[in-house]
Protein backbone atom coordinates (compact mmCIF):
# COMPACT_ATOMS: atom_id res chain seq x y z
CA UNK A 1 0.00 0.00 0.00
CA UNK A 2 2.73 2.36 1.42
CA UNK A 3 4.52 1.88 -2.61
CA UNK A 4 0.83 2.79 -4.05
CA UNK A 5 0.43 5.72 -2.05
CA UNK A 6 3.85 7.10 -3.45
CA UNK A 7 3.24 5.79 -7.01
CA UNK A 8 0.02 8.57 -6.36
CA UNK A 9 2.13 11.04 -4.63
CA UNK A 10 4.28 11.23 -7.49
CA UNK A 11 1.69 11.38 -9.92
CA UNK A 12 0.20 14.24 -8.18
CA UNK A 13 3.90 16.07 -7.66
CA UNK A 14 4.10 15.73 -11.66
CA UNK A 15 1.34 17.87 -12.24
CA UNK A 16 2.18 20.38 -10.07
CA UNK A 17 5.42 20.59 -11.78
CA UNK A 18 3.64 20.90 -15.09
CA UNK A 19 2.08 23.32 -13.20
CA UNK A 20 4.93 25.62 -12.71
CA UNK A 21 5.86 24.07 -9.00
CA UNK A 22 9.20 23.41 -7.68
CA UNK A 23 9.75 20.36 -5.49
CA UNK A 24 10.61 21.59 -1.82
CA UNK A 25 11.08 19.53 1.18
CA UNK A 26 10.14 20.36 4.75
CA UNK A 27 11.45 18.89 8.15
CA UNK A 28 9.02 16.74 10.15
CA UNK A 29 10.33 17.98 13.57
CA UNK A 30 8.91 21.50 14.03
CA UNK A 31 9.41 23.90 16.95
CA UNK A 32 6.64 24.27 19.04
CA UNK A 33 6.86 27.72 19.87
CA UNK A 34 5.59 28.99 16.48
CA UNK A 35 3.09 26.47 15.72
CA UNK A 36 1.58 27.49 19.47
CA UNK A 37 2.24 31.53 18.94
CA UNK A 38 0.29 31.27 15.59
CA UNK A 39 -2.14 28.71 16.03
CA UNK A 40 -2.32 28.76 19.99
CA UNK A 41 -3.85 25.72 22.41
CA UNK A 42 -5.95 24.00 19.82
CA UNK A 43 -3.10 23.13 17.62
CA UNK A 44 -2.46 20.96 20.73
CA UNK A 45 -5.22 19.25 20.53
CA UNK A 46 -4.39 18.26 16.93
CA UNK A 47 -0.52 18.26 16.52
CA UNK A 48 2.06 15.35 18.25
CA UNK A 49 4.05 17.46 21.01
CA UNK A 50 7.10 15.72 22.02
CA UNK A 51 10.33 17.31 23.70
CA UNK A 52 13.51 17.82 22.78
CA UNK A 53 16.65 18.15 25.76
CA UNK A 54 18.27 21.02 23.97
CA UNK A 55 15.49 22.36 21.25
CA UNK A 56 12.35 22.29 23.68
CA UNK A 57 9.25 21.53 22.83
CA UNK A 58 9.12 20.05 19.44
CA UNK A 59 5.88 18.82 16.81
CA UNK A 60 5.95 16.38 14.35
CA UNK A 61 4.51 18.64 11.40
CA UNK A 62 0.57 18.95 11.45
CA UNK A 63 0.65 19.98 7.53
CA UNK A 64 3.37 22.04 5.04
CA UNK A 65 2.18 25.20 5.13
CA UNK A 66 4.62 26.69 8.10
CA UNK A 67 8.01 25.60 6.91
CA UNK A 68 7.36 26.32 3.65
CA UNK A 69 6.36 29.88 4.00
CA UNK A 70 8.89 30.29 6.43
CA UNK A 71 11.38 28.97 3.46
CA UNK A 72 9.81 31.12 1.03
CA UNK A 73 9.95 33.96 3.22
CA UNK A 74 13.20 33.77 3.45
CA UNK A 75 14.25 33.03 0.24
CA UNK A 76 12.57 36.19 -1.13
CA UNK A 77 12.26 34.92 -4.58
CA UNK A 78 8.80 36.26 -6.35
CA UNK A 79 6.76 34.73 -7.67
CA UNK A 80 7.37 31.12 -6.72
CA UNK A 81 5.35 28.15 -7.21
CA UNK A 82 6.38 25.00 -4.86
CA UNK A 83 5.08 21.13 -4.44
CA UNK A 84 5.72 18.66 -1.99
CA UNK A 85 4.69 15.34 -0.44
CA UNK A 86 5.69 13.34 2.53
CA UNK A 87 3.55 12.51 5.69
CA UNK A 88 1.86 14.74 8.36
CA UNK A 89 0.65 13.88 11.84
CA UNK A 90 -2.55 14.54 13.57
CA UNK A 91 -3.70 13.44 16.55
CA UNK A 92 -6.89 12.29 16.97
CA UNK A 93 -8.97 12.81 20.06
CA UNK A 94 -12.64 11.51 18.91
CA UNK A 95 -13.01 9.35 15.92
CA UNK A 96 -10.19 5.87 16.11
CA UNK A 97 -11.01 5.65 12.29
CA UNK A 98 -9.48 8.59 10.88
CA UNK A 99 -6.02 8.27 10.36
CA UNK A 100 -2.97 10.13 12.52
CA UNK A 101 -0.78 9.73 10.05
CA UNK A 102 -0.92 10.10 6.20
CA UNK A 103 0.23 11.61 3.13
CA UNK A 104 -0.22 15.14 1.93
CA UNK A 105 0.68 16.28 -1.50
CA UNK A 106 0.79 20.18 -2.05
CA UNK A 107 1.00 23.12 -4.16
CA UNK A 108 1.56 26.47 -3.21
CA UNK A 109 1.41 29.93 -5.24
CA UNK A 110 3.34 32.24 -3.81
CA UNK A 111 2.08 35.69 -6.26
CA UNK A 112 0.78 39.68 -5.74
CA UNK A 113 0.41 39.81 -9.29
CA UNK A 114 -3.00 38.78 -9.93
CA UNK A 115 -4.60 37.00 -7.13
CA UNK A 116 -7.85 35.84 -9.22
CA UNK A 117 -5.08 34.02 -11.22
CA UNK A 118 -3.50 32.73 -8.64
CA UNK A 119 -6.42 31.39 -6.94
CA UNK A 120 -8.20 29.92 -9.99
CA UNK A 121 -4.84 28.10 -10.84
CA UNK A 122 -4.14 26.36 -7.51
CA UNK A 123 -8.35 25.49 -7.39
CA UNK A 124 -7.66 24.19 -11.16
CA UNK A 125 -4.29 22.37 -10.87
CA UNK A 126 -6.05 20.39 -7.88
CA UNK A 127 -9.39 19.66 -9.81
CA UNK A 128 -7.41 18.55 -12.42
CA UNK A 129 -5.88 15.92 -10.75
CA UNK A 130 -8.95 14.69 -9.11
CA UNK A 131 -10.71 13.98 -12.18
CA UNK A 132 -12.65 11.40 -12.80
CA UNK A 133 -12.59 10.38 -8.66
CA UNK A 134 -16.59 10.92 -7.24
CA UNK A 135 -16.16 13.83 -5.86
CA UNK A 136 -17.65 17.24 -5.11
CA UNK A 137 -16.35 20.87 -4.68
CA UNK A 138 -17.46 23.69 -2.30
CA UNK A 139 -16.13 26.81 -2.44
CA UNK A 140 -16.27 29.86 -0.22
CA UNK A 141 -14.25 33.44 0.54
CA UNK A 142 -13.41 34.58 4.07
CA UNK A 143 -12.67 37.74 2.49
CA UNK A 144 -16.09 38.49 1.60
CA UNK A 145 -17.48 38.37 5.38
CA UNK A 146 -13.99 40.34 6.89
CA UNK A 147 -14.91 42.89 3.86
CA UNK A 148 -18.24 42.96 5.67
CA UNK A 149 -17.07 43.07 9.27
CA UNK A 150 -14.75 46.37 8.18
CA UNK A 151 -17.98 47.75 6.43
CA UNK A 152 -19.80 48.14 9.65
CA UNK A 153 -20.45 51.30 10.67
CA UNK A 154 -19.70 50.95 14.42
CA UNK A 155 -16.51 51.35 16.26
CA UNK A 156 -13.10 49.99 15.52
CA UNK A 157 -12.97 47.90 18.61
CA UNK A 158 -16.32 46.05 17.93
CA UNK A 159 -14.84 45.38 14.49
CA UNK A 160 -11.48 44.59 15.88
CA UNK A 161 -13.15 42.27 18.22
CA UNK A 162 -15.52 40.24 15.41
CA UNK A 163 -12.44 39.68 13.21
CA UNK A 164 -10.80 37.96 16.26
CA UNK A 165 -13.60 35.57 15.80
CA UNK A 166 -13.95 34.76 12.03
CA UNK A 167 -13.09 31.21 12.93
CA UNK A 168 -14.71 30.77 15.83
CA UNK A 169 -18.35 31.05 14.95
CA UNK A 170 -19.97 31.01 18.04
CA UNK A 171 -18.16 33.26 19.52
CA UNK A 172 -18.76 35.62 16.49
CA UNK A 173 -22.26 35.30 16.82
CA UNK A 174 -22.35 36.16 20.37
CA UNK A 175 -20.33 39.65 19.82
CA UNK A 176 -22.70 40.44 16.80
CA UNK A 177 -25.61 39.44 19.00
CA UNK A 178 -23.92 42.09 21.70
CA UNK A 179 -23.25 44.49 19.47
CA UNK A 180 -26.30 44.47 17.96
CA UNK A 181 -28.14 44.98 21.10
CA UNK A 182 -29.97 41.33 20.29
CA UNK A 183 -28.83 40.18 23.98
CA UNK A 184 -28.42 42.57 27.26
CA UNK A 185 -24.74 42.60 28.73
CA UNK A 186 -24.03 40.42 31.36
CA UNK A 187 -25.39 42.11 34.76
CA UNK A 188 -21.79 42.34 36.56
CA UNK A 189 -20.68 44.51 33.76
CA UNK A 190 -23.37 46.74 34.16
CA UNK A 191 -23.07 46.99 37.73
CA UNK A 192 -18.84 47.56 37.25
CA UNK A 193 -19.15 50.53 34.96
CA UNK A 194 -21.63 52.06 37.76
CA UNK A 195 -19.09 51.83 39.98
CA UNK A 196 -17.47 54.86 40.89
CA UNK A 197 -14.37 53.28 41.98
CA UNK A 198 -14.07 49.86 40.80
CA UNK A 199 -11.13 49.30 42.27
CA UNK A 200 -12.27 50.65 46.23
CA UNK A 201 -10.96 48.01 48.49
CA UNK A 202 -8.93 45.42 45.75
CA UNK A 203 -5.76 46.03 48.00
CA UNK A 204 -2.70 45.43 45.99
CA UNK A 205 -1.84 44.33 42.41
CA UNK A 206 -0.89 40.87 42.02
CA UNK A 207 0.21 39.29 38.80
CA UNK A 208 1.63 40.27 34.91
CA UNK A 209 -1.66 42.17 34.53
CA UNK A 210 -1.31 45.84 36.38
CA UNK A 211 -4.12 47.62 37.18
CA UNK A 212 -3.68 50.26 34.55
CA UNK A 213 -4.54 47.19 31.96
CA UNK A 214 -7.50 46.82 33.77
CA UNK A 215 -8.70 50.14 34.14
CA UNK A 216 -7.91 50.49 29.98
CA UNK A 217 -10.47 47.92 29.99
CA UNK A 218 -12.81 49.49 31.65
CA UNK A 219 -12.48 52.72 29.62
CA UNK A 220 -12.76 50.74 26.67
CA UNK A 221 -16.34 48.54 28.07
CA UNK A 222 -17.45 52.15 28.98
CA UNK A 223 -16.76 53.54 25.33
CA UNK A 224 -19.04 50.43 24.13
CA UNK A 225 -21.57 50.95 26.47
CA UNK A 226 -22.17 54.30 24.67
CA UNK A 227 -21.94 53.17 21.48
CA UNK A 228 -25.27 52.72 19.23
CA UNK A 229 -25.76 49.16 18.85
CA UNK A 230 -25.46 47.52 15.34
CA UNK A 231 -28.45 48.64 13.27
CA UNK A 232 -30.81 45.77 12.72
CA UNK A 233 -30.47 46.61 8.89
CA UNK A 234 -26.49 45.45 9.02
CA UNK A 235 -26.55 42.51 11.12
CA UNK A 236 -29.63 41.48 8.71
CA UNK A 237 -27.26 41.92 5.81
CA UNK A 238 -24.76 39.50 7.53
CA UNK A 239 -27.06 37.03 8.42
CA UNK A 240 -28.38 37.10 4.84
CA UNK A 241 -24.12 36.98 3.54
CA UNK A 242 -23.48 33.78 5.97
CA UNK A 243 -26.71 31.77 5.25
CA UNK A 244 -25.47 31.94 1.15
CA UNK A 245 -25.13 28.56 -0.13
CA UNK A 246 -25.67 28.66 -3.74
CA UNK A 247 -24.03 27.73 -6.95
CA UNK A 248 -21.68 30.34 -7.49
CA UNK A 249 -23.38 32.26 -10.05
CA UNK A 250 -26.16 32.54 -7.83
CA UNK A 251 -24.08 32.74 -5.26
CA UNK A 252 -22.27 36.00 -6.98
CA UNK A 253 -26.53 37.67 -7.65
CA UNK A 254 -27.09 37.40 -3.79
CA UNK A 255 -23.96 38.97 -2.74
CA UNK A 256 -24.06 41.71 -5.46
CA UNK A 257 -27.40 42.54 -4.19
CA UNK A 258 -25.97 42.76 -0.80
CA UNK A 259 -23.26 45.04 -1.99
CA UNK A 260 -25.95 47.77 -2.86
CA UNK A 261 -26.84 48.48 0.96
CA UNK A 262 -23.41 47.37 2.32
CA UNK A 263 -21.04 48.31 -0.38
CA UNK A 264 -17.80 47.83 2.20
CA UNK A 265 -18.23 44.35 0.47
CA UNK A 266 -17.72 45.43 -2.93
CA UNK A 267 -14.70 45.03 -4.04
CA UNK A 268 -14.12 41.43 -2.41
CA UNK A 269 -17.33 40.74 -4.29
CA UNK A 270 -15.79 41.71 -7.62
CA UNK A 271 -12.74 39.62 -6.70
CA UNK A 272 -14.60 36.67 -6.62
CA UNK A 273 -16.47 38.01 -9.99
CA UNK A 274 -12.85 38.10 -11.53
CA UNK A 275 -12.06 34.79 -9.83
CA UNK A 276 -14.88 33.09 -11.09
CA UNK A 277 -14.35 33.98 -14.85
CA UNK A 278 -10.27 32.86 -14.21
CA UNK A 279 -11.67 29.52 -13.33
CA UNK A 280 -13.95 29.32 -16.12
CA UNK A 281 -10.77 29.79 -18.90
CA UNK A 282 -9.28 27.06 -17.11
CA UNK A 283 -12.12 24.79 -17.44
CA UNK A 284 -13.34 24.81 -14.38
CA UNK A 285 -17.63 24.30 -14.59
CA UNK A 286 -18.37 27.48 -12.61
CA UNK A 287 -22.31 27.19 -13.40
CA UNK A 288 -22.31 24.34 -10.92
CA UNK A 289 -19.61 25.28 -8.59
CA UNK A 290 -21.17 25.64 -5.03
CA UNK A 291 -20.39 28.21 -3.13
CA UNK A 292 -20.82 28.94 0.96
CA UNK A 293 -20.14 32.56 2.57
CA UNK A 294 -19.55 30.42 5.76
CA UNK A 295 -17.36 27.61 4.42
CA UNK A 296 -13.91 27.45 5.81
CA UNK A 297 -14.88 29.34 9.34
CA UNK A 298 -14.20 26.36 11.70
CA UNK A 299 -10.29 25.71 10.33
CA UNK A 300 -7.15 26.71 11.99
CA UNK A 301 -7.27 29.85 11.88
CA UNK A 302 -5.13 31.18 8.84
CA UNK A 303 -7.09 30.88 5.62
CA UNK A 304 -8.29 35.06 4.63
CA UNK A 305 -9.79 34.48 1.26
CA UNK A 306 -10.73 31.92 -0.93
CA UNK A 307 -11.47 28.64 0.49
CA UNK A 308 -12.25 25.20 -1.06
CA UNK A 309 -12.44 21.64 -0.42
CA UNK A 310 -13.62 18.34 -2.31
CA UNK A 311 -14.88 15.69 -1.23
CA UNK A 312 -15.87 12.49 -1.73
CA UNK A 313 -19.66 12.52 -2.65
CA UNK A 314 -20.93 9.31 -1.50
CA UNK A 315 -18.35 8.86 1.43
CA UNK A 316 -19.06 11.02 4.23
CA UNK A 317 -17.07 9.38 6.62
CA UNK A 318 -14.23 10.31 4.27
CA UNK A 319 -12.00 13.43 5.36
CA UNK A 320 -11.73 15.76 2.62
CA UNK A 321 -9.21 14.82 -0.17
CA UNK A 322 -8.37 18.05 -1.06
CA UNK A 323 -8.55 21.58 0.64
CA UNK A 324 -6.88 24.64 0.36
CA UNK A 325 -7.20 28.71 0.76
CA UNK A 326 -5.53 31.86 0.74
CA UNK A 327 -3.37 32.81 3.55
CA UNK A 328 -1.93 36.33 3.46
CA UNK A 329 -2.09 37.43 6.40
CA UNK A 330 -0.06 34.06 7.34
CA UNK A 331 2.58 35.50 5.42
CA UNK A 332 2.47 39.08 7.08
CA UNK A 333 2.58 37.45 10.44
CA UNK A 334 5.67 35.06 9.45
CA UNK A 335 7.78 37.74 7.24
CA UNK A 336 8.83 40.03 9.72
CA UNK A 337 6.92 43.09 8.15
CA UNK A 338 7.13 41.49 4.51
CA UNK A 339 4.11 40.61 3.45
CA UNK A 340 3.74 38.00 -0.01
CA UNK A 341 -0.41 37.13 -1.55
CA UNK A 342 -0.16 33.22 -1.19
CA UNK A 343 -2.64 30.52 -1.76
CA UNK A 344 -2.36 26.36 -1.71
CA UNK A 345 -3.83 23.34 -1.38
CA UNK A 346 -3.04 19.93 -0.74
CA UNK A 347 -4.11 16.54 -1.77
CA UNK A 348 -4.36 13.50 -0.26
CA UNK A 349 -2.83 10.15 -2.03
CA UNK A 350 -4.52 6.99 0.03
CA UNK A 351 -7.44 9.03 -0.34
CA UNK A 352 -7.86 9.10 -4.05
CA UNK A 353 -6.33 5.73 -4.45
CA UNK A 354 -9.76 4.36 -2.01
CA UNK A 355 -11.69 6.61 -3.79
CA UNK A 356 -10.79 4.32 -7.57
CA UNK A 357 -11.34 0.94 -5.31
CA UNK A 358 -7.41 0.27 -4.40
CA UNK A 359 -6.89 -0.84 -1.22
CA UNK B 1 -11.85 -12.63 39.33
CA UNK B 2 -14.00 -9.20 39.44
CA UNK B 3 -11.26 -6.59 40.22
CA UNK B 4 -12.42 -3.92 41.56
CA UNK B 5 -10.09 -0.49 41.92
CA UNK B 6 -10.08 2.06 44.89
CA UNK B 7 -7.73 4.49 45.41
CA UNK B 8 -4.91 3.70 47.91
CA UNK B 9 -4.82 6.43 50.48
CA UNK B 10 -6.29 8.83 52.20
CA UNK B 11 -9.71 10.50 52.48
CA UNK B 12 -11.32 9.29 49.23
CA UNK B 13 -10.27 5.57 50.37
CA UNK B 14 -11.86 5.85 53.35
CA UNK B 15 -14.55 7.39 52.39
CA UNK B 16 -15.11 4.62 49.57
CA UNK B 17 -14.80 1.87 51.84
CA UNK B 18 -17.50 3.93 54.10
CA UNK B 19 -19.38 3.67 51.21
CA UNK B 20 -19.46 -0.14 49.68
CA UNK B 21 -19.65 -0.57 53.75
CA UNK B 22 -22.61 0.92 54.24
CA UNK B 23 -23.92 -1.44 51.30
CA UNK B 24 -22.79 -4.14 53.43
CA UNK B 25 -19.50 -5.02 51.41
CA UNK B 26 -16.72 -4.63 53.39
CA UNK B 27 -13.53 -2.98 51.88
CA UNK B 28 -10.11 -3.46 53.75
CA UNK B 29 -6.38 -3.13 53.43
CA UNK B 30 -4.97 -6.81 54.03
CA UNK B 31 -1.81 -7.04 56.58
CA UNK B 32 -0.24 -4.28 57.76
CA UNK B 33 -1.09 -0.56 56.68
CA UNK B 34 1.70 -0.12 54.61
CA UNK B 35 0.56 -2.68 52.64
CA UNK B 36 -1.32 -2.22 49.10
CA UNK B 37 -3.03 -5.58 49.20
CA UNK B 38 -6.95 -5.37 49.79
CA UNK B 39 -9.71 -7.78 51.00
CA UNK B 40 -13.21 -8.13 50.29
CA UNK B 41 -16.13 -9.89 52.57
CA UNK B 42 -19.51 -9.42 52.00
CA UNK B 43 -18.94 -11.11 48.23
CA UNK B 44 -17.77 -13.76 46.73
CA UNK B 45 -15.52 -13.10 43.35
CA UNK B 46 -14.35 -9.40 43.74
CA UNK B 47 -9.99 -8.89 43.77
CA UNK B 48 -9.60 -5.26 45.46
CA UNK B 49 -6.85 -3.89 44.42
CA UNK B 50 -5.49 -0.78 45.55
CA UNK B 51 -4.24 2.35 43.16
CA UNK B 52 -4.02 6.00 42.64
CA UNK B 53 -6.65 7.49 41.62
CA UNK B 54 -5.09 8.76 39.21
CA UNK B 55 -3.86 5.70 37.75
CA UNK B 56 -7.63 4.51 38.02
CA UNK B 57 -8.79 5.28 34.20
CA UNK B 58 -5.93 4.33 32.32
CA UNK B 59 -6.23 0.99 34.29
CA UNK B 60 -10.51 0.32 33.65
CA UNK B 61 -9.94 1.88 29.86
CA UNK B 62 -7.38 -0.99 29.30
CA UNK B 63 -9.50 -3.68 30.89
CA UNK B 64 -6.72 -4.43 33.75
CA UNK B 65 -9.34 -3.94 36.38
CA UNK B 66 -13.25 -4.52 35.74
CA UNK B 67 -14.62 -1.66 38.06
CA UNK B 68 -12.86 1.62 39.73
CA UNK B 69 -13.95 4.19 41.82
CA UNK B 70 -12.20 7.60 41.08
CA UNK B 71 -13.20 11.24 40.78
CA UNK B 72 -15.50 11.89 37.77
CA UNK B 73 -12.89 14.81 36.56
CA UNK B 74 -9.86 12.16 36.46
CA UNK B 75 -11.86 10.25 33.90
CA UNK B 76 -13.12 12.83 31.80
CA UNK B 77 -9.34 14.15 32.05
CA UNK B 78 -7.44 11.20 31.30
CA UNK B 79 -9.43 9.37 28.30
CA UNK B 80 -10.36 10.82 25.32
CA UNK B 81 -13.69 10.13 24.55
CA UNK B 82 -14.39 8.83 27.90
CA UNK B 83 -17.68 7.74 27.51
CA UNK B 84 -16.76 4.96 24.86
CA UNK B 85 -14.20 3.49 27.28
CA UNK B 86 -16.18 3.41 30.48
CA UNK B 87 -19.65 3.81 32.35
CA UNK B 88 -20.85 5.69 35.06
CA UNK B 89 -22.35 3.06 37.76
CA UNK B 90 -23.29 5.08 40.28
CA UNK B 91 -22.26 8.57 41.53
CA UNK B 92 -21.32 8.04 45.23
CA UNK B 93 -21.68 11.24 46.49
CA UNK B 94 -18.41 12.71 48.20
CA UNK B 95 -15.08 13.56 46.87
CA UNK B 96 -17.12 16.65 45.30
CA UNK B 97 -15.26 19.71 43.69
CA UNK B 98 -15.51 22.17 40.79
CA UNK B 99 -13.36 22.64 37.86
CA UNK B 100 -13.24 26.17 37.88
CA UNK B 101 -11.37 29.49 36.51
CA UNK B 102 -10.15 31.57 38.48
CA UNK B 103 -8.31 35.06 37.99
CA UNK B 104 -7.19 37.30 40.39
CA UNK B 105 -9.54 39.57 42.43
CA UNK B 106 -8.27 42.75 40.94
CA UNK B 107 -9.23 41.80 37.49
CA UNK B 108 -12.74 44.01 38.48
CA UNK B 109 -13.17 44.10 34.86
CA UNK B 110 -13.34 40.52 34.29
CA UNK B 111 -16.14 38.13 35.29
CA UNK B 112 -17.35 35.82 32.54
CA UNK B 113 -15.71 33.98 29.64
CA UNK B 114 -16.23 36.78 27.59
CA UNK B 115 -14.24 39.01 29.81
CA UNK B 116 -11.45 36.81 30.00
CA UNK B 117 -11.05 36.03 25.89
CA UNK B 118 -11.28 40.10 25.71
CA UNK B 119 -8.73 40.50 28.55
CA UNK B 120 -6.81 38.07 26.91
CA UNK B 121 -6.56 40.10 23.50
CA UNK B 122 -5.12 42.88 24.87
CA UNK B 123 -2.72 41.19 27.08
CA UNK B 124 -1.32 39.57 23.81
CA UNK B 125 -1.11 42.78 22.44
CA UNK B 126 0.54 44.54 25.43
CA UNK B 127 2.61 41.66 26.77
CA UNK B 128 3.80 40.24 23.18
CA UNK B 129 2.74 35.95 24.51
CA UNK B 130 -1.14 34.73 25.03
CA UNK B 131 -2.18 34.98 28.50
CA UNK B 132 -1.13 31.88 30.57
CA UNK B 133 -3.61 29.99 32.55
CA UNK B 134 -1.94 27.02 34.90
CA UNK B 135 -3.53 24.07 35.13
CA UNK B 136 -3.36 20.08 35.56
CA UNK B 137 -6.34 19.10 33.66
CA UNK B 138 -5.36 19.96 29.97
CA UNK B 139 -7.96 18.21 28.18
CA UNK B 140 -10.54 19.36 29.98
CA UNK B 141 -9.73 23.10 29.91
CA UNK B 142 -9.07 23.28 26.36
CA UNK B 143 -11.87 21.54 25.20
CA UNK B 144 -14.46 23.59 27.61
CA UNK B 145 -12.51 26.97 26.46
CA UNK B 146 -12.09 25.74 22.47
CA UNK B 147 -15.97 25.23 22.89
CA UNK B 148 -16.67 28.76 24.52
CA UNK B 149 -14.36 30.50 21.79
CA UNK B 150 -12.07 32.05 24.09
CA UNK B 151 -8.77 32.70 21.99
CA UNK B 152 -5.34 33.79 22.95
CA UNK B 153 -4.36 32.02 25.90
CA UNK B 154 -2.11 28.83 26.53
CA UNK B 155 -2.45 26.54 28.97
CA UNK B 156 1.26 26.05 31.44
CA UNK B 157 1.50 22.99 33.31
CA UNK B 158 1.17 23.23 37.15
CA UNK B 159 0.86 19.92 39.40
CA UNK B 160 0.33 21.41 42.64
CA UNK B 161 0.22 24.75 44.60
CA UNK B 162 -1.47 26.29 41.36
CA UNK B 163 -3.06 28.86 43.30
CA UNK B 164 0.44 30.83 43.97
CA UNK B 165 1.26 31.18 40.56
CA UNK B 166 -0.14 34.76 39.78
CA UNK B 167 1.68 36.02 42.42
CA UNK B 168 4.38 34.02 41.33
CA UNK B 169 3.92 35.65 37.80
CA UNK B 170 4.10 32.18 36.31
CA UNK B 171 1.01 32.66 34.97
CA UNK B 172 -1.92 35.09 35.09
CA UNK B 173 -4.59 32.80 36.01
CA UNK B 174 -5.75 29.40 37.12
CA UNK B 175 -8.01 26.58 36.49
CA UNK B 176 -8.24 24.07 39.50
CA UNK B 177 -10.04 22.05 41.61
CA UNK B 178 -12.22 23.48 44.50
CA UNK B 179 -14.32 22.40 47.21
CA UNK B 180 -15.11 25.70 49.27
CA UNK B 181 -13.33 28.46 47.27
CA UNK B 182 -11.43 28.98 50.39
CA UNK B 183 -8.08 28.70 49.77
CA UNK B 184 -8.59 30.74 46.18
CA UNK B 185 -9.75 33.57 48.05
CA UNK B 186 -6.72 33.65 50.81
CA UNK B 187 -5.07 33.56 47.50
CA UNK B 188 -6.67 37.10 46.04
CA UNK B 189 -8.31 34.45 43.22
CA UNK B 190 -12.04 34.74 42.35
CA UNK B 191 -14.10 32.40 40.54
CA UNK B 192 -15.31 33.23 36.93
CA UNK B 193 -19.49 33.24 37.09
CA UNK B 194 -19.40 30.70 33.98
CA UNK B 195 -16.68 29.03 34.38
CA UNK B 196 -17.48 25.69 35.67
CA UNK B 197 -16.05 23.29 33.57
CA UNK B 198 -16.61 20.15 35.69
CA UNK B 199 -18.52 19.36 38.52
CA UNK B 200 -16.71 16.17 39.86
CA UNK B 201 -17.41 13.71 42.60
CA UNK B 202 -16.34 10.16 43.28
CA UNK B 203 -17.90 8.00 41.24
CA UNK B 204 -17.89 3.94 40.45
CA UNK B 205 -16.90 3.35 36.93
CA UNK B 206 -17.41 -0.16 34.76
CA UNK B 207 -15.08 -0.69 32.40
CA UNK B 208 -16.71 -1.14 28.33
CA UNK B 209 -14.18 -4.40 27.85
CA UNK B 210 -16.79 -6.84 25.81
CA UNK B 211 -14.46 -9.56 27.02
CA UNK B 212 -15.92 -10.44 30.48
CA UNK B 213 -16.57 -13.84 31.48
CA UNK B 214 -19.85 -15.44 32.57
CA UNK B 215 -18.79 -15.70 36.19
CA UNK B 216 -17.45 -12.15 36.08
CA UNK B 217 -21.01 -10.81 34.75
CA UNK B 218 -22.76 -12.60 37.45
CA UNK B 219 -20.20 -11.19 40.11
CA UNK B 220 -21.16 -8.37 38.81
CA UNK B 221 -24.81 -8.51 38.88
CA UNK B 222 -24.69 -9.84 42.54
CA UNK B 223 -22.78 -6.94 43.66
CA UNK B 224 -25.66 -4.32 41.83
CA UNK B 225 -28.09 -5.87 43.83
CA UNK B 226 -25.95 -5.59 47.27
CA UNK B 227 -25.19 -2.23 46.50
CA UNK B 228 -29.02 -1.67 45.21
CA UNK B 229 -28.28 -0.27 41.64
Amino acid sequence: MADLIGAEAQRLIAAFEAAGAVPVEAAILQPASTLLDLYGEDIRSRAYVTSDPLRGEMMLRPDFTLPIVQMHMESRADPARYTYAGPVFRKQEHDESRANEFTQVGFEVFDGQNSAAADADVFAAIAGVLEGLPVRPATGDLGILMAAVHGLCTSGARKAALLRHIWRPRRFRALLDRFGGRIAPPPSRVALLEMADPFADMGSDMGLRSRAEVAARIDTLREDAALAPISGEELALIDALLSIRETSPNALSALRDIALDMPAIGAAVSKMAARMDELAKRGVDVEHLDFEASFGRTTLEYYDGFVFGFYAADRPDLAPVATGGRYDALTAVLGQGRAVPAVGGVVRPDLCLSLRGVS
Amino acid sequence: MLKLGVPSKGRLMEKTFDWFGDRGVTLRKAGSEREYAGAVDGIEGIELVLLSAGEIPRELAAGRIHLGVTGSDLVREKLANWDTRVSEIALMGFGGADLIIAVPQGWVDVDTLDDLDAAAAAFRARHGFRMRIATKYHRLVREFLQENGVADYQLVDSQGATEGVVKNETAEAIADITSTGETLRANGLKILSDGLIHASQATLFRGKRRNWTDEQRKTFKALKQLLDL
